[in-house]
């Protein structure tokens, strides 16, 4: 069958089994956006900012396991994107972004809205490709997809000018591709996999220390069965909360930098570190030197380069999370595996004390709304089963210790990049994926504005997420930097000149609600997610001194928190 | 469990040969991940192979071993990259070529240089009425020596071509 460029990319898309299809249009993509017109498999969803389009995807991406795809015009629509490009890079999702180009007589030329796209973006993109001839282009369609949703995922750009869109060629769904420079390992390595078991059956200490990677690899379940065979305490880094339930008795909370005070403890305390789908990000192990100083370390990561790259370790082991941890499961069952009771138990005995402490408690201040309050409303209201997405500072660490995520794929937020404005559009595709759940944005004051045009957006498509907008007047992750760390020279983190978001929302044709009062904010939250068909703003005057703790400061080990 | 700093630290000579597919933007990506990565590049040649899908590229760069393990591991990740072997691993062969064109106005200096270029077996491949020009193979250091050797002669103009290398014996870098 002869088509167009343009009419290969919606074919191939329909076939690939996409959508949704986040995208702006323009110049250099106006062919595809007329083939779009002609066909109905795949819905575009017109965004109101490019980044917003990435985001978007991303958020389907992290929501359903499937990749986020991606359409945007050449030149501005194709830097516009580069943020959630890089976002989605550092997190590891699968997302396949679709730049429109010059057409290739003019590249090269400073033509009109020329970029060099593939440049631009290769440093944050696992693979990029630019086509230059319309008879490539179905199988670089293909190797993008399998690129980004293989192995160690991530996003891969696509660069099509605009005569590749026009010119015609033969068109053949390819079920398969098979490339020579690229087969991700997925089986551990059978030796590996007896020394770590040893390594377990040794231990006194155990402990797991789990990340986004048994999120992306759907390992959750299996990670349940070999923590119970172990007994031992699990924390989760922020992209692996859910990966494990919040509410087992096993789970010591989030680590790292606004980790609990038992998780921290418990890393600083291990002598068997079980690290898995996890790189050993500085916010997670604070001073590298006096990170888990007294643990042996099995790495399990279906990526060779994040193995022994921050920290050496004793057993590294390469494969998909999933595939690896049943084989460890196996090797136990094989080799009559025990947990030591009597260590445990004073391991356990050790853990609760830490407990005990209670970390997460917080202050509370008769007329003032505190954040962490707000956050433990949330969750009870949504009843804990709600997709939350999350922007960056603050709430976003509140969010994340606060709401206690039972399931995978249910806590939506840039962890590597930290991109304020991911909240809201990453929102959008979390609820166009399923359209009858709960999806809360929690995010502030300064985050919430930097896509806040996406609320145009959300009318269009009939999109009724929930705004929970932390309104502290700050950018409260730097005032409290400022705070701690500049003798409280709070040099440009006051938010002043703040919209009245409950105009704006009514602006945009939603629903606006301003609270103030701590009484209020139940029978608010009540009101907002009793409407099911209506995106709500939240607009919640919180306490504008308050401070995520605890807190490792930059520099210091893991042990050396600062509590409340 | 130590984080090695990646600046202060010379650490050992690594050749390092990789196999690529022979596209346009391969040697960018290679580039750009030791820029972006602070990792030090002493060298880097690269040309299709006897399969002209296929480039070599060969790297010289400098690390410990925590280094060069992860600029390996690194390098294996680029999609592009077919294999890729570090032949400081094990017994190799090294070359680099070098053209030099030197001042020769007196019969005394062509004498001179002509004998300097018979002692380093190399070759004279151009002659003009004030200037020879000769090739010369061999490891880095043999070129170092022989630049060094002309005290006297002005030398106009030197090319290095960078180091290739290849394995010894049966062990091979191919698909
Ligand atoms: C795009 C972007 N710019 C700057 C920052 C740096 N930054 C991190 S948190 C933060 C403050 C966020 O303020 P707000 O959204 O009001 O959240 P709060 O910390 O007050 O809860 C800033 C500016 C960032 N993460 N992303
Ligand atoms: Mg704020």
């Amino acid at each position: 069958m002869k088509l167009t460029g343009a009419d290969i990319l919606t074919h191939f898309l329909a076939d690939e089994g996409v959508e949704f299809l986040f995208g702006y249009p323009g110049g250099a993509v106006l062919h595809i956006y007329d083939a779009i017109d002609r066909q109905e498999h795949i819905k575009h969803i017109l965004v109101r900012h490019e980044q917003a389009a990435t985001h978007a995807a991303d958020g389907y991406a992290r929501s359903t396991g499937k990749p986020g795809v991606v359409l945007v015009t050449s030149g501005p629509g194709a830097t516009n994107a580069v943020t959630g490009i890089a976002t989605a890079y550092m997190d590891s999702i699968p997302m396949v972004v679709i730049t429109g180009q010059v057409p290739t007589n003019l590249i090269g030329n400073d033509a009109f809205q020329e970029v060099d796209a593939v440049g631009i973006t290769r440093p944050c993109v696992k693979h990029n490709f630019l086509v230059k001839d319309v008879r490539d282009l179905t199988s670089t369609l293909k190797k993008a997809f399998y690129v980004a949703t293989t192995g160690r995922p991530g996003p891969v750009v696509v660069d099509i000018p605009k005569d590749v869109t026009a010119d015609s060629a033969d068109y053949v769904y390819p079920k398969e591709i098979t490339m020579r420079s690229y087969n991700p390992v997925v089986k551990g390595h059978g030796g590996q996999i007896k020394k770590a078991v040893k390594l377990m059956a040794a231990a006194k200490r155990p402990m797991f220390y789990t990340g986004g990677g048994v999120i992306l690899d759907n390992a959750h379940k299996e990670l349940a069965q070999l923590a119970k065979k172990l007994n031992a305490p699990v924390t989760n880094t922020s992209m692996g909360l859910g990966g494990f339930p919040a509410s087992d008795k096993l789970f010591v909370g989030m680590l790292g930098m606004h980790g609990t005070y038992e998780a921290n403890m418990a890393i600083s305390n291990c002598d068997l570190m079980i690290a898995i789908g996890a790189r050993f990000d500085d916010r997670v192990t604070g001073n590298i030197e006096k990170f888990a100083p007294q643990a042996k370390i099995i790495h399990v990561d279906i990526d060779p380069a994040s193995i022994s790259k921050n920290v050496k370790v004793n057993v590294p082991i390469v494969g998909s999370v999933s595939d690896v941890i049943k084989s460890l499961l196996r090797e136990i069952k094989a080799s009559d595996f025990k947990p030591n009771k009597t260590a445990m138990k004073e391991w356990w005995q050790q853990i609760n004390e830490w407990r005990a402490v209670d970390c997460l408690s917080y202050k509370t201040d008769g007329d003032k709304i505190k954040p962490q309050f707000a956050l433990e409303m949330l969750y009870n209201i949504t009843k804990g089963d709600a997709y939350v997405t999350s922007d960056v500072g603050q709430h976003q660490m509140w969010a994340a210790q606060y709401y206690r995520f039972d399931k995978p794929r249910r806590w939506i937020n840039s962890g590597g990049l930290g991109t304020m404005g991911f909240g809201l559009p990453a929102a959008m595709g979390v609820q166009l994926a399923f359209p009858d759940a709960t999806v809360a944005c929690v995010t502030g004051e300064g985050s919430i504005q930097m896509n806040i045009q996406e609320l145009s957006s959300c009318m269009q498509h009939n999109l009724p997420i929930k705004i929970v907008c932390l309104n502290n007047g700050f950018l409260g992750m730097v005032r409290q930097w400022q705070e701690f760390f500049y003798d409280e020279r709070y040099s440009h983190s006051y938010m002043d000149s703040l919209p009245d978001f409950v105009k704006l929302a009514e602006a945009y044709g939603h629903v606006g609600i301003q609270v103030t009062k701590p009484e209020d904010v139940e029978a608010a939250m009540k009101e907002a997610f009793k409407l099911k068909n209506r995106l709500v703003f939240l607009d919640i005057l919180t306490d504008p001194e308050e401070n995520v703790y605890p807190m490792v400061p930059a520099g210091a080990g893991l042990d050396e928190m600062i509590l409340i | 469990m130590k984080r090695e700093k990646k600046a202060d630290e010379k650490g050992m000579r690594h050749i390092i040969s990789i196999l690529m597919e022979n596209e346009a933007g391969a040697l960018s990506r290679v580039a750009g991940l030791f820029s972006a990565r602070g990792y030090n590049i002493e060298s880097l040649t690269v040309a299709p192979t006897e399969d002209v899908t296929l480039s070599r590229m060969t790297v010289v760069t400098r690390g410990s071993d925590e280094i060069i393990e992860q600029i390996t591991k690194q390098l294996n990740k680029l999609v592009d990259v077919v294999k890729l072997v570090d032949l400081t691993e094990g017994p190799h062969i090294e070359r680099e070529m070098l053209m030099i064109k030197v001042r020769t106005s007196s019969s005394d200096s062509r004498e001179e240089v002509k004998r300097l270029a018979d002692i380093f077996r190399g070759r004279i491949i151009d002659v003009t009425a004030t200037s020879y020009t000769i090739e010369l193979t061999g490891a880095g250091d043999k070129l170092d020596a022989f630049i060094n050797a002309f005290e006297k002669t002005p030398i106009l103009e030197t090319v290095r071509s960078g180091v290739s290398g290849i394995s010894r014996g049966a062990k091979n870098l191919h698909i």
